[in-house]
């Protein structure tokens, strides 16, 4: 028990990073004011480069270590980084909209570091108490930036809101953890798994089984747990939406992938339906809820539900492909969703912002560029080849056949027809209208940002190889 | 079999030229002006380099040509493109009437030239793919991928209503298709292949056919369109404009009759023999039903599209016939509706063009104003009823030859339905050509130009020549449809050999 005493905290390195610079980063914050606010984003930024590279030049291979409690293999090294790309992203497309409106809170750019460590500690729990801290990690920061914006009524609905259908669930959650951990005896993924495939699935273990499920289903926005997420997408702040789109997405499903995958092999059949289940609901109501909708951010809300719904397919698929599938799925899903942001944060008029769908039409004739570039984005959001978003769903799809799931395939796909409707209402909206007014033009951060995410979706086609190729890495660590 | 791909190089030359437009400066006149000539001398090249993959094709083996593969999506997934008999003349056909769309398009598109072209020469390269492709994953890529510039075409260049025909268009075809991408993954899962080539051999189990032909049907149907899935295609032909109805009519619903020919026969042969019947229901329904809408519509592009749907109804009902002369006629109706159809779009646009109206009251006693227009609508209006002579008989007749082989109640049906095509077309044609000129909008209307005569006259060449000659097509055709029949037979006698053990035990 000496050499315990010790762990290594190798592996666990960038998190210190991280968490050291968030420390240092809020000292600087409290001791300079808000002037420092920017400094403080563009050093977060950095300190996520910092942190990407020793993913990525640290030792390769399956470590562990807190005494089990922290992975990290391929699944979570490749998974990290993209959140981290997800949170830098974020960074820089908010600085923007921060000076516009004069909104210089240097805590933003801290929270969004506390958020990111919280999420790539959820990406490396390797157990129930090391996942619960991640996700407090990720959600505390999160509850508070959805509040940032504390002189709106809107932002603080959000905030509170988010706070507590989160603490209920967290609740939900931990109640789920001690009874896994009753009948199961240990907190730790491989334990749990090798109890339950030793004494198999008892019904107090199946009940802890699905009051898990329900808790991270809630982190995941995915039905029927999703009540939150247009209220709060609408009244947080653009950037802080922006941000709940794009990296805790990826994070929080990386880990229900691995909590079911590695906590619950021997359970496949139970997970399974609950999952077919959530999946189908989400893809559903994600589709027709965003029809009626008027305001963007609203809007992208109930298509990230849609969207977590697809990926949940592949996770349903239980197999290393169908987990291929998700980690592709979340990576398109995740750039696709920052160039959609990054245009919502570009909606501006006289200074302004502005936020319903109408206020996009004709853009084709007042901005070319950004209306051809947004419509290649929500053509591959619908998943029509032969952009990227056709690919995300053909792999997730493609492992639900494998898997026999063909009910869920073909609901999934119906869904996604429907899910069409709506993002050709957008396209319609600017190419078909007349404009009536002019936005202001698209500041080259948020520019750039929406070229690089387009280019890649009209790109991936024909350069597929390096993400499927790593998104197989991944999927295979975790079997 | 070649070193070098010029089957990519067909394929992907317009986007190339789409590229060059879009990188190209200016929205003034002039960049208008460079983006048709662009778009234009792009499609003319992209016709002659077909033209050379025509020349250097062998038609004495059913085999794929001119194949190319590429490492693409890893696994068994890759990119991989060549031709055969079947389907090198779809490429040919949609290689020539691009250059016509472009000069249909030529000063009636006067906004968003540049877009407009783009979106044109995009469209063109997803065609061409569509029937290059070996490949499933890639076959649906460029399949379902040329909704996005017909969606773009429609909804900004269309007419009033053009908003909703889009969203139907587009809505329609994604629920076909989506149907058929999930049983491509079935297929993928059971052979562990998505090659095209492999595929064909593979020979599914009768079940699973069953319901693997469904799913290409939803979308197939959908495209061709057969009635009663055909409803978007009115609606879509009505609110495009001009050369979109051409590609349309032309190509966009020859990939239904392609996609028969290439996946639902020869891989589900068990399934197509089974389904048969309806389909033969269907496609009689779709010739005698749509063509008596055809006769009381007041739109003339309504009436067209109407006569397209019926059109399309001889080509599924002698494709599933499975015999020689059934498919024969298929493709040949197919290729020349492609050039008959297209035509008669483009001759709407020109009247189009000058009077900006489409109902048909609107018109009368043309041919006074315009000899050499009513020259040329009446050979395109005598090959759409088939008149013997001109290459809309052709099809029509093997298609009824091969019917009648296999029912006689079919064949006599469908060629009631022939009647009823004189019925609507010359219907048409008297009332737009001759009468007395009395509207004053139609007093000061002026002939064909000299655009307009390069755009149609190589259609009536072609109408005339493969009416009388049609052995240029058939010499293509004929190894590899002579292939897939004795394919289809063996597979189906197969099958009723193994169901018949089996009723023995």
């Amino acid at each position: 028990m000496e050499m315990a005493a010790v762990p290594n905290l190798m592996p666990a390195l960038p998190e210190i990073i991280l968490a050291l610079g968030a420390m240092v980063l809020l000292m600087f914050g409290v001791f300079r004011g808000n002037d420092s606010a920017d400094t403080i984003s563009l050093s977060a930024v950095l300190l996520f480069a910092i942190a990407a590279i020793v993913i990525l030049f640290g030792p390769q291979g399956e470590q562990v270590t807190f005494n089990g409690a922290f992975i990290v293999d391929d699944f979570a090294r490749f998974l990290k980084i993209i959140t981290l790309i997800g949170s830098a992203v974020t960074l820089i497309m908010a600085r923007h909209w921060l000076a516009a409106e004069q909104f210089h809170r240097f805590e933003f750019g801290v929270l969004v570091v506390l958020a990111t460590l919280g999420m790539m500690m959820m990406i490396s729990a390797n157990g129930l108490i090391a996942l619960y801290l991640g996700i407090e990690m990720q959600s505390l920061s999160l509850y508070v930036a959805a509040a940032l914006q504390r002189d709106s009524l809107r932002s603080t609905e959000a905030g509170l809101k988010y706070f507590v259908l989160g603490a209920l669930s967290s609740g939900i959650l931990l109640y789920g953890c001690s009874l896994i951990y009753g009948f199961t005896g240990s907190t730790q993924f491989p334990d749990i798994a090798a109890s339950v495939a030793s004494q198999g699935v008892s019904l107090g273990l199946l009940f802890g089984l699905v009051f898990l499920m329900a808790g991270l289903a809630f982190k995941i926005s995915a039905v029927p747990f999703h009540m939150w997420t247009p209220d709060v997408y609408e009244g947080a702040p653009t950037p802080v939406t922006a941000f709940f789109a794009a990296a805790p997405k990826v994070a929080a499903m990386a880990m229900f992938a691995r909590a079911l995958v590695a906590g619950f092999p021997g359970a496949t059949d139970q997970w399974q339906q609950v999952v077919v289940f959530i999946a189908i609901a989400s893809m559903i109501l994600g589709a027709f809820a965003a029809i009626g909708q008027n305001n963007i951010k609203r809007l992208m809300a109930y298509s990230s539900i849609g969207h977590m719904g697809f990926a949940l397919v592949g996770l349903a698929a239980g197999t290393a492909g169908g987990i291929k599938g998700l980690v592709i799925y979340m990576t398109i899903y995740m750039i696709m969703s920052l160039g959609a942001f990054a245009c919502i944060l570009a909606m501006r008029r006289d200074g302004e912002p502005v936020e319903e769908i109408a206020d996009l039409a004709g853009l084709a004739q007042t901005d070319r560029m950004m209306a051809v570039l947004l419509a290649a984005l929500l053509f591959s959001l619908a998943g029509i080849p032969p952009l990227a978003g056709f690919f995300a769903k053909f792999y997730v799809f493609l492992a639900a056949i494998e898997a026999g799931l063909v009910t869920l395939a073909v609901l999934g796909v119906l869904a996604s027809v429907v899910g069409a409707y709506y993002y050709l209402r957008i396209i319609k909206i600017m190419f078909f209208d007349d404009p009536d007014g002019v936005l202001d033009p698209m500041p080259s951060s948020l520019a750039i940002v929406l070229g690089v995410s387009a280019a890649f979706v009209i790109v991936f086609v024909a350069w597929p190889g390096p993400l499927v190729t790593a998104a197989q890495a991944a999927a295979d660590a975790l079997f | 079999m070649t070193a070098w791909p010029i089957l990519s190089a067909v394929t992907f030359l317009p986007l190339f030229g789409a590229l060059i437009i879009a990188i190209s400066r200016g929205d003034d006149d002039i960049g208008a002006r460079n983006a048709r000539a662009v778009a234009l001398w792009t499609t003319i090249i992209t016709f002659l380099l077909s033209l050379v993959v025509w020349i250097g094709f062998d038609p004495s083996t059913p085999d794929f040509q001119f194949v190319e593969e590429r490492p693409w999506l890893g696994g068994a997934i890759q990119y991989k493109m060549g031709v055969d008999g079947i389907s090198l003349l779809f490429v040919i056909l949609t290689t020539f009437l691009m250059p016509a769309c472009i000069l249909a398009s030529w000063t009636s598109i006067t906004t968003r030239v540049k877009e407009y072209m783009i979106a044109f020469l995009l469209l063109e390269t997803l065609m061409i793919g569509v029937f290059c492709a070996l490949d499933l994953v890639l076959f649906y890529l460029f399949f379902e991928g040329g909704l996005i510039p017909m969606f773009i075409i429609i909804g900004v260049w269309g007419g009033p209503r053009r908003v909703y025909a889009t969203f139907k268009f587009f809505l329609y075809t994604l629920l076909g298709s989506v149907l058929m991408l999930l049983a491509m993954m079935a297929m993928y899962w059971q052979a562990g292949t998505t090659d095209i080539e492999t595929l064909l051999t593979f020979g599914f189990a009768p079940e699973l056919q069953t319901w693997l032909w469904l799913a290409f049907f939803a979308s197939f149907a959908v495209k061709m369109p057969m009635w009663p899935v055909h409803t978007w295609l009115p609606d879509a032909h009505v609110e495009a404009p001009t050369a979109g109805s051409v590609i349309l009519a032309a190509i966009l619903l020859k990939m239904g009759g392609y996609g028969f020919l290439r996946f639902s026969i020869p891989m589900f042969p068990v399934a197509s023999d089974l389904f048969a019947p309806m389909v033969f229901v269907l496609s009689v329904v779709a010739i005698t039903y749509t063509s008596l809408v055809a006769l009381v519509q007041t739109d003339m592009k309504k009436l067209i599209a109407y006569s397209s749907v019926a059109h399309m109804g001889f080509v599924t009902m002698g494709i599933f016939t499975g015999t020689m002369q059934g498919m024969q006629g298929g493709i040949f109706q197919m290729l020349s509706h492609g050039i008959v159809s297209g035509a008669l779009f483009l001759c709407v646009g020109v009247v189009y063009d000058r009077i900006h109206s489409r109902e048909i009251a609107a018109y009368g006693g043309l041919v006074a104003r315009m000899p050499l227009y009513a020259a040329a609508f009446m050979v395109f209006t005598l090959a759409n009823v088939g008149l013997p002579g001109t290459s809309g008989f052709v099809g029509e007749f093997l298609t009824l030859v091969g019917a009648f082989r296999v029912n006689t109640w079919v064949a006599f049906v469908a060629t009631a339905g022939v009647i009823l095509s004189a019925g609507y077309a010359l219907f048409l044609y008297r009332r737009v050509i001759f009468g007395a000129l009395e509207k004053e909008s139609l007093k000061s209307i002026l002939d064909l130009n000299r655009r307009e005569i390069i755009c149609l006259a190589p259609l009536v060449v072609l109408t005339i020549l493969f009416g009388f000659f049609p052995m240029p097509i058939f010499d293509v055709t004929a190894a590899s449809v002579q292939a897939l029949v004795e394919q289809y037979e063996a597979a189906l006698a197969a099958h009723e050999a193994s169901t018949a053990t089996l009723a023995l035990k």
